[in-house]
């Protein structure tokens, strides 16, 4: 559990980091929370000859609402986020998602941006930016781009981010709808077997249903969502509607949950998140 | 095992402490973060080892080249089998079975490994950084051979073979038989089959293993620190391996993270950490990192049972026949084939049967090896004989606690010699059930099952009524004696100095040993402190293991008290002009028998002991005394847990609702402690349930090799505990002790399996394997037709 040995820079502004990570190319890993990469280091999964330490970039550091949008900077911790009066009363489904990862510790050091852009196939936030229609603005050394959540979580371990880009922001949509986020948990290591967000839209008869932990990455539940898309959601169509959550999906198998338990937990866990989010309604 | 009961004490003693829950003098320099442990040893100099490891389960080594691990600078040298294994000896097994066959077990690898993680070489070098890149450097030539993982499978004629050197999978074969097993299956109204696996599990103590040891080329002496249960055994063990003699070696134990049995090992890293610190002439450390721990370190349990069992229509359990196959991995550890044998003795549980059959298979795969973990052996028995209980009762369609007081032995009954060859020395099995039925609240815990199954809800109860077997043992039974050490010495200003062999390691003995001896001697607690844990301190011992420690340790410091009181009643004899014979002692006074208003305490007899200028002709200066205990018996505490689980149809989660504990570990010297021991016992247990497992794959790559994949329980999984307990005195020490080190982890597990199998039955389902994970109790109900 001792990583190699490598070269540490901090980076006090985004171009400066944007600046080193040009200059080291493939040998330089960015460091923000530090839970994802800090493991695989130790494991030496992972050998940067660089680390380029951004977790102190103040801008990437905060909560904002601007014109019905919510910008999180890439670095605010799972904690900000749990504890953000902000998105409590604009976007309620961030603080549950992030009260639900790891322990005390993991959430006052891990940043959601470090977490999405790590695109880990169990990870929590996956989840909640598809079922919220989220938006990725990555800076590179050309400028700033956005993507959405849908294009942004690739594969496996695999995001939108390229080579010499770093995410700045995430945008949410500020929302009166009622959402909810029901994981079943890995025993051990706290991360989703089946973790399911829903956000449900009452007045327009609509739904967004977001898996994660399921498959190799987080998906929309598109079955479920059309099954329910200008019905009444009530118990019985949610039922009908989350049948269909783990529809023309391959679901991963490992020692904790094969695939067919895997599927049948997307199912259990989408009706749950649709009921409990209908009931906060 | 005899039926001796040792004498009353030859003195009053009044109970201030003993009895009493007192907090553990040891927490504030834990908590504070100022206790020593192996890896806070700071030795002047000391260099660094680091083990490569087989990332093959079995695989033949044609070439190592450590060329340029030794030149990476800061590398002090890299050293393979070739140029160890003649030196370091080759690991003991204290428990060999007659007719058992085992491979030679170097420090190192020879031509072939036999588990993932198995040492091939180990570098040393000026920092841990260093021996850690020098790893890499390390170049082996592995050719891979199919692994022997499945250990049905490695019995069937024509299996590849673990140790081909062996010509057969089959370590050892060992059985056991009492009363007529025939005879008792003929007699049966029924007779039904059950098969019982026992998930093999990882200890994962939260301080991994660790050594550092130093040569003093001067006296030609090794001090050895080792986070380990037993520095007195492995100074018994090592000098002989290591070529030094018995007395130029030290082994001191400092504060220790934890061993539930894992540490009560002689591994392969302290001979080698001991070999270089003499070949380098350098002080060397090793500290083991958790996915070494998860792989290196012994795991438990893994045994597959087929027992057979014969009943009569009216409940009473006839006979159990028993096959079982223990998977013990690729080598025999220290105590690797004693583990199954105890599985066997105590397979009858609380039960008087009639006739038992046992026979044990021990298996050699490519694993790592198994052997003690918390219970060794009394978990795997007594969830086979409290699963019969359960499962008799609902064959025949009667209350689970009906079944089980119909086959218990009566109070009366003790000491009850069991069918299996051992003498329980006490016991009242059925007023520790009726106070946890009374604790558990049991005609309400119907009634919530009964609304709960009414509304569809799968709602269980589960009880078990164990006994184990503790206070490991006469030395008859025990491979290297079975007795315990202890010392003490009343100091020149009067204050006291307890020295124990029984090394606790984390039980809280500093504190209830300096009960025992603050009540025996008479004197306040503070002035007493308790010393162990080093060879040089603690000259004789056999340490903790087998729920030992207060039963043996505590008398032997007992023993030793009364040996001083005896002889300072001479020089108080003396002091107050009166004859031996007619000095009394209580409460830290000496005094003639009827004037005990002129009395002399500690203080001054110690002070006139050790100036000894007013001794009575013949009495030897000082007050100092040790003692050997040697048991007439093992101890056997009892009890009765319940719990309520409550099981998700949906995901296969199960919940426990509420826990209930009665134990019955003799006379309570701390019951705080006993508390304590309990409640970790049962998360520890509750892991078992429900849980964790270790998991090989079929080419013997360990799948739960960190915290990320081998779920332990935490402080959320902990359900309310309701713990109570009964006080029956064991007569096999004078302090009336049994041990209660384990006893969470051999009733719980049976309770709460018990409770989800109670919970699935109205969907008909009768037995589900052993770790009822959500995925394992889904596909349970699935196959029974449950619905979404």
């Amino acid at each position: 559990m001792i990583p190699a040995a490598f070269d540490y820079v901090r980076a006090s502004s985004l171009n400066e980091a944007l600046d080193l990570l040009a200059k080291h190319g493939d040998d330089a890993k960015i460091l923000a929370g530090g839970h994802s990469l800090i493991p695989a280091m130790k494991l030496r999964l992972s050998q940067p000859k660089v680390v380029i330490d951004i977790s102190r970039i103040a801008d990437l550091h905060s909560v904002n609402q601007q014109n019905g949008k919510i910008a999180i900077g890439a670095l605010t911790t799972h904690y900000e986020i749990e504890s953000s009066d902000l998105l409590k009363r604009a976007c309620p489904l961030l603080p549950e998602v992030a009260g639900s990862i790891g322990d005390v510790q993991v959430r006052n050091k891990g940043t959601v941006g470090g977490s999405c852009v790590h695109a880990d196939p169990a990870g929590d936030w996956p989840a909640a930016m598809l079922a919220l229609d989220a938006e990725f603005e990555i800076a590179g050394p050309n400028g700033s781009r956005t993507v959405a959540a849908n294009d942004f979580f690739v594969d496996i371990l695999t995001s939108a981010v390229e080579p010499g880009e770093i995410l700045k922001f995430i945008h949410v949509p500020a929302t009166a709808n009622t959402a909810a986020y029901v994981k079943f948990a890995q025993k051990a290591s706290g991360f989703a077997i089946a973790g399911v967000a829903a956000v449900v839209d009452k007045t327009k008869k609509e739904v967004a249903v977001a898996v994660t932990g399921v498959a190799a990455k987080a998906y929309r539940a598109s079955g479920t969502e059309s099954s329910l898309r200008g019905v009444e959601p009530t118990a019985d169509s949610i039922a009908t509607a989350a049948e269909k959550a783990a529809d023309g999906i391959d679901p991963l198998s490992d020692i904790h949950a094969s695939a067919d338990f895997r599927a049948h937990l997307a199912r259990v866990q989408a009706k749950r998140a649709l009921w409990a989010a209908v009931s906060r309604g | 095992m005899s039926t001796t009961t040792e004498k009353p004490p030859v003195t009053k003693s009044t109970q201030k402490y003993i009895g009493r829950a007192m907090k553990r003098v040891e927490d504030p320099r834990l908590l504070k973060g100022v206790g020593t442990y192996v890896d806070d040893v700071q030795l002047a100099g000391v260099v660094h080892a680091e083990f490569v490891r087989s990332p093959h389960a079995n695989a033949s080594i044609k070439s190592i080249n450590t060329d340029a691990a030794k030149k990476l600078p800061g590398v002090i040298g890299v050293f393979t089998g070739a140029d160890i294994n003649e030196k370091a000896g080759t690991i003991p097994c204290a428990s060999p079975l007659p007719g058992g066959k085992s491979p030679v077990h170097t420090v190192l690898a020879g031509s072939r490994v036999y588990f993932v993680g198995h040492p091939v070489a180990v570098v040393v070098a000026k920092t841990r950084a260093i021996a850690r890149d020098a790893l890499e450097l390390v170049e082996v030539d592995y050719e891979p051979i199919p692994a022997v993982i499945d250990p049905e499978k490695a019995l069937e004629k024509g299996s590849a073979l673990t140790h081909p050197e062996l010509g057969t999978n089959v370590a050892f074969t060992w059985g056991l038989a009492g009363g007529d097993v025939d005879a008792a299956f003929k007699e049966a109204d029924r007779v039904f089959k059950l098969r019982i696996l026992h998930q093999r599990v990882t200890p994962m103590a939260i301080e991994p293993r660790g050594c550092a040891a130093s040569w003093h080329s001067g006296e030609s002496s090794l001090t050895l620190w080792t986070s380990t249960q037993i520095p007195h055994l492995i100074r018994t063990l090592l000098p002989g391996m290591i070529g030094i003699p018995e007395n130029k070696l030290r082994v001191v134990t400092p504060e220790v993270g934890g061993g539930f049995g894992s540490k009560l090992n002689l591994y392969s890293e302290e001979a080698v950490v001991s070999h270089l610190a003499m070949r380098l002439n350098r002080p060397t450390k090793w500290i083991e990192g958790r996915r070494e721990n998860a792989a290196v370190t012994i795991h438990g349990r893994d045994q597959i049972g087929d027992h057979e069992v014969a009943i009569k229509n009216d409940g009473t359990v006839l006979a159990i026949r028993s096959n079982i196959i223990a998977d013990i991995g690729s080598y025999l550890q220290l105590l690797t084939p004693a583990i199954p044998t105890l599985t066997g003795l105590m397979i009858g549980g609380c039960y008087k049967l009639k006739a038992v059959k046992v026979d044990i298979t021990g298996v050699h795969t490519n694993k790592m090896s198994a052997d003690a973990y918390r219970g060794a052996g009394r978990p795997e028995a007594t969830y086979i004989i409290e699963r019969v209980m359960d499962y008799v009762a609902d064959e025949l369609g009667l209350d689970p606690i009906e079944v089980r007081l119909k086959n218990m032995p009566q109070s009366g009954e003790f000491p009850f010699t069991t069918i299996t060859g051992l003498q329980y020395d006490s016991g009242n099995y059925q007023a520790a059930l009726e106070k946890a039925k009374e604790l558990a609240q049991w005609p309400r815990l119907l009634k919530e099952r009964e609304n709960a199954r009414a509304e569809g809800r799968l709602f269980g109860i589960g009880l078990s009524t164990y006994v184990e077997i503790c206070a490991l043992g006469p030395s008859k039974i025990m491979a290297a004696g079975g007795w315990e050490w202890g010392c003490v010495r009343i100091e020149i200003s009067g204050k006291v100095t307890v020295i124990t062999g029984a090394t606790p390691h984390g039980q809280g003995q500093e504190t209830s040993f300096a009960q025992i001896a603050a009540d025996r001697l008479g004197i306040p607690i503070e002035d007493i402190v308790v010393l162990r844990g080093d060879t040089a301190t603690a000259h004789f011992g056999r340490d903790t293991y087998g729920s030992r420690a207060t039963a043996l340790g505590g008398t032997a410091i007992a023993m030793s008290i009364d040996k001083i009181i005896e002889k300072t009643k001479t020089l108080a004899a003396a002091l107050l002009e009166a004859a031996p014979a007619d000095i009394e002692f209580a409460e830290g006074k000496f005094f003639v028998r009827g004037s005990e208003a002129k009395s002399i305490g500690w203080g001054q007899l110690a002070s006139e002991a050790y100036v000894a200028k007013n001794l009575p002709p013949g009495f030897e200066p000082g007050l100092e005394a040790s003692s050997f205990f040697e048991p007439p018996n093992c101890t056997f505490p009892f009890g009765t847990h319940i719990c309520a689980v409550e099981v998700d149809r949906d995901t296969g989660q199960v919940k426990i609702l509420k826990y209930t504990a009665v134990d019955d570990c003799g006379k309570q010297v701390n019951p705080l402690l006993i508390e304590g021991q309990v409640q970790g016992g049962i998360a520890q247990s509750l892991g078992a349930a429900l849980m964790e497992r270790t998991v090989y794959d079929e080419n013997g790559q360990l799948l739960t090799g960190e915290f990320m994949d081998y779920a332990i329980p935490r402080a959320l999984d902990i359900p309310e505990y309701a713990l109570g307990s009964t006080e029956t005195p064991s007569p096999s020490n004078l302090l009336g002790v049994k041990g209660v080190g384990e006893a969470g982890t051999i009733g719980a597990t049976p309770c709460i399996g018990n409770a989800v199998i109670d919970a699935l039955s109205p969907l008909g389902i009768r037995h589900v394997d052993l770790p009822f994970t959500p995925e394992r109790v889904w596909r349970a109900i699935q196959e029974k037709g449950g619905t979404l």
